[in-house]
């Protein structure tokens, strides 16, 4: 068995995803976890997925899909990850201001410092308006009130806006 | 009928103006706002020109002073034609409002005039209690309510505060392009 990591992205149009997943069906992989949206219009998908293949053999299946250039495949063997408890404390790191380059890079950096993990994180840009909404696992003993502190104060120099509250989980 | 139920815009007795609404990332839209006289003329004017801009505007259930570029701590709401709502008040303006009671909380979508092409996940509570003065008499006034009307007001508060509703989404997929213009 091997675990393989693919992405597929490219040109969006009705399809894509029934198409590859039938090709990865026919080659008996199973889809294990996968996230597939639209990144400023361009179809983007990335799954792991195990079977009894190779990843060139899984490239080789897909080349229909990318001979006319319009996706581009990339299948990589990785070894699986097991599974491990959340590490520390899930935090919510909102940031929205005008768009400018290197705000990402800015509060990420400030979290690595922090040891916090970034487990999730997506971006909206509309119009000027900058959206960042992140979930960041913080290590346990994390002094919240001062990293949100400094990621305020380097927010205040992107003069973006940036807060990092804890996440409320949902009552079931 | 309470007095808040009770409250028209007519009290002020001044004209409202239509007033453009500022957008994200305008920078006044994060900066916490002053508390006013509630009896000061220009907040009374103030009170009826945000009244005046809600009710020209689509879909718009309130409106405070930092989204007309008044920093100042002054916000007014009408959720009473909308789907939503449980309880309400009808259309008010407070003044100097705070949260005294708030429990029950949930998650929900909201949107908001200064950031017209955005909406978000947001948890509130459901049962509110909300303290503040209405302008012109200056009276000080308790408001009890819930469902969309507690958002509502937890909403226009966080504006008095400097924040938006993208500083409380839920999570990382908790941000949405706006699918439906009123």
């Amino acid at each position: 068995m091997t675990t393989i990591a693919l992405t597929v992205i490219g040109h969006d149009r009705p399809g894509i995803i029934a198409a590859v997943t039938a090709e990865l069906a026919d080659l008996g992989l199973n889809l294990e976890d996968s996230t597939m949206t639209l990144l400023r219009g361009h179809f983007a998908m990335m799954l792991i997925c195990t079977g009894p293949v190779t990843p060139p053999e899984v490239e080789k299946a897909l080349e229909p899909l990318t001979a006319d250039g319009s996706l581009l495949v990339s299948a990589r063997e990785v070894t699986p990850e097991p599974e491990r408890p959340a590490r520390g404390a899930p935090y919510v790191l909102s940031v929205h201001g005008g768009d400018r380059p290197g705000i990402v890079s800015a509060v990420t950096r400030e979290l690595a410092a922090a040891g916090g993990n970034v487990t999730d994180l997506t971006t909206r840009l509309t119009g000027d308006l900058y959206v960042l909404a992140a979930e960041v696992d913080l290590p346990e003993g994390t002094n919240v009130g001062a990293l949100g502190d400094r990621l305020a104060a380097v927010g205040a120099d992107l003069g973006v806006e940036v807060v990092l509250r804890p996440q409320e989980t949902d009552v079931l | 009928m309470s007095r808040v139920a009770d409250w028209s815009v007519a009290e002020l007795g001044v004209e409202g103006r239509v007033l453009p609404v500022l957008t994200a990332p305008h920078p006044m839209l994060g900066v916490p706002c002053e508390q006013v006289d509630p009896t000061d003329p220009k907040v009374v004017q103030l009170a009826a020109d945000l009244v005046a801009t809600m009710r020209v505007s689509p879909g718009c259930v309130g409106l405070a002073a930092s989204q007309v570029g008044q920093s100042l701590d002054v916000f007014c709401v009408d959720v009473s034609r909308h789907p939503k709502a449980r309880t309400h008040h009808g259309t008010f303006v407070l003044c100097n409002a705070a949260v005294v009671e708030a429990t029950r909380r949930e998650k929900a979508r909201e949107g908001c005039m200064s950031v017209p092409d955005l909406t978000g996940d947001v948890k509130r509570a459901t049962r509110l209690a909300v303290t503040g003065t209405l302008p012109g008499t200056g009276e000080s006034v308790t408001i009890r309510t819930d469902a969309f009307e507690a958002r509502a007001l937890q909403h226009e508060i966080d504006h008095c505060a400097g924040m938006i509703f993208l500083d409380r989404v839920a999570g990382a997929h908790a941000v949405f392009p706006r699918r439906t213009y009123l």
